[in-house]
């Protein structure tokens, strides 16, 4: 056992591999870099660019509902069917100047497909956009604007003139009545040249904004919106009647259980932070509890 | 030091006792990598560099530390601990400091750190009892040697892919036969004399 050959082996052999295995130890603490963001400055040092950090991911939206239906045309326009061309000729032939001409240019610059036009007007597909904005640089009245992919809701105009002369040519287009301002005491919304102007950085989830319009110029993608439940831990105070901007939504009479009308519930969700008695939740449009 | 005796060594390590060609190790790399030139190159640059680490290394240990201790019997094991070691370090090492050298034969490091022409140099320093400089000049020969039968390899088979070869040889058997004419041809160099 006290072979020379064999201690010898050993020690030497054991030592080297734990020397080493420290080493390496070292040297992989050293050298260690997360992979992210070597290649975000690599790709960063070749295009030449600073590095940016990563941002929250956006969406394209067009910023027009003013179809066939709802609005007037100026003239008959035959020629290439492309928006750009469209608008050549007298600035395109919808009756209002800043109206989606429905031609399709940025249906096909859209590399994802996620543009069809509906009823004269361009519509993004959410589940297809990945924010891009290609459709954004091709638009040649330049309403396709990028907004936050969490944002669901937005305002589908970008009329800058006032009340009286919009109605004439259009059904949906903002008139500037400033209700949707009056209406969002978190100052969400700004009125800047006869046009609403919509903050998503703020906690604002625009839903009374766009049940008050009166023109319907909004536009929500969520397609089924979840509404608000009371349960029996009401102690009957009216606060949520008090802030509910749907007139008749919430029944309920003072010192009562409060009773939601699920039809005509809008889902705002502003009863919920009023409530004392933490009674109100969110039902979501499949009927389970969301926070 | 003599400059002729260096050159000869290196004239040695690259025709006449090729790694792959004359001496047939290492020959994984040779068969796998050499489908394209790229590649091809990419390997043979990282095996010369391996080798001259190895080198280096490996005559620095069996120096000052097996020999002196009279233990050499552990070469073997003692080298293939190191040059596996060292290999890694040296990835890490690109990795983070030469991104440019990384991507050109980073890859290809791992693939080669227990090929038997690394420790075949490291081995055959010692058998021929060289001093520093010629382990270095020996090592840094033996991967241009390697790279020279992988280049060569490569661009023969490149061109075979556009010729007409009977199905039953087509893929590896075909590069064997290439291979072995190829050997066939180095033999050419047996005689030479510096």
């Amino acid at each position: 056992m006290t072979d020379p050959v064999l201690i010898a082996s050993l020690l030497t052999n054991v030592g080297i591999a734990i020397l080493l295995g420290i080493l390496l130890a070292f040297a992989s603490k050293k050298f260690s870099m997360a992979v992210d963001p070597q290649v975000a400055k690599v790709i960063a040092e070749v295009i030449g660019a600073e590095e940016v950090e990563s941002q929250e991911p956006v969406m394209a939206a067009v910023h027009c509902k003013g179809g066939d239906k709802e609005a007037a045309k100026k003239f008959h326009y035959e020629g290439i069917h492309d928006c750009r061309a469209a608008v050549l000729v007298a600035d395109g032939n919808k009756e209002c100047a800043w109206g989606c001409l429905g031609m399709g240019s940025c249906m096909e610059a859209c590399p994802f497909e996620a543009i069809v036009i509906h009823n004269g007007v361009a519509v993004v597909n959410p589940k297809k956009c990945t924010g891009c904005g290609q459709c954004v640089e091709i638009c040649p009245k330049n309403i396709i604007q990028l907004m936050p992919a969490s944002a669901k809701i937005f305002l589908a105009c970008s009329n800058h003139d006032l009340g009286a002369k919009i109605k004439r040519y259009c059904e949906v287009g903002c008139t500037a009545c400033g209700l949707c301002v009056k209406t969002t005491p978190s100052g969400a919304i700004e009125m800047k040249d006869f046009l609403p102007v919509l903050d998503y950085s703020k906690e604002e989830n625009f839903v009374t904004a766009a049940y008050k319009c009166p023109q319907n110029c909004y536009m929500d993608i969520v397609a089924k919106r979840p509404k608000v439940s009371i349960d029996q831990k009401c102690n009957g105070c009216t606060e949520c009647l008090k802030i509910c901007p749907v007139p008749g939504s919430i029944e309920g009479r003072p010192n009562e259980v409060h009773k939601v009308v699920f039809p005509k519930c809008i889902g705002c969700g502003r009863c919920i932070p009023v409530c004392p008695a933490k009674a109100i939740n969110l039902m979501g449009a499949l009927g389970y509890r969301k926070k | 030091m003599d400059v002729m005796h260096l050159f000869g060594i290196s004239i040695s390590m690259i025709l006449i006792n090729n790694f792959v060609l004359s001496k047939f190790i290492g020959l994984c790399p040779v068969l796998g990598v050499s489908k394209k030139l790229d590649s091809a190159i990419g390997t043979g640059l990282a095996m010369i560099f391996v080798m001259a680490i190895t080198s280096l290394f490996t005559w620095i240990v069996n120096e000052y530390l097996l020999k002196k201790w009279e233990i050499e019997y552990l070469q073997t094991i003692v080298f293939i601990l190191i040059i596996a070691a060292l290999v890694q370090f040296v990835e890490m090492f690109l990795q983070k400091n030469f991104p440019g050298l990384y991507k050109a034969l980073g890859i290809y490091l791992p693939l080669i750190t227990t090929n038997c022409a690394v420790l075949g140099v490291a081995v055959l320093n010692v058998s021929e009892a060289y001093n520093f400089i010629e382990s270095m000049v020996q090592g840094i020969s033996g991967g241009i040697g390697f790279m020279l039968a992988l280049i060569l390899m490569a661009g023969v088979r490149e061109r075979l892919e556009f010729s007409k070869i009977p199905k039953v040889l087509e893929g590896a058997p075909i590069a064997f036969i290439a291979a072995g004419l190829m050997a066939i041809a180095f033999l050419g160099f047996t005689g030479l004399k510096i």
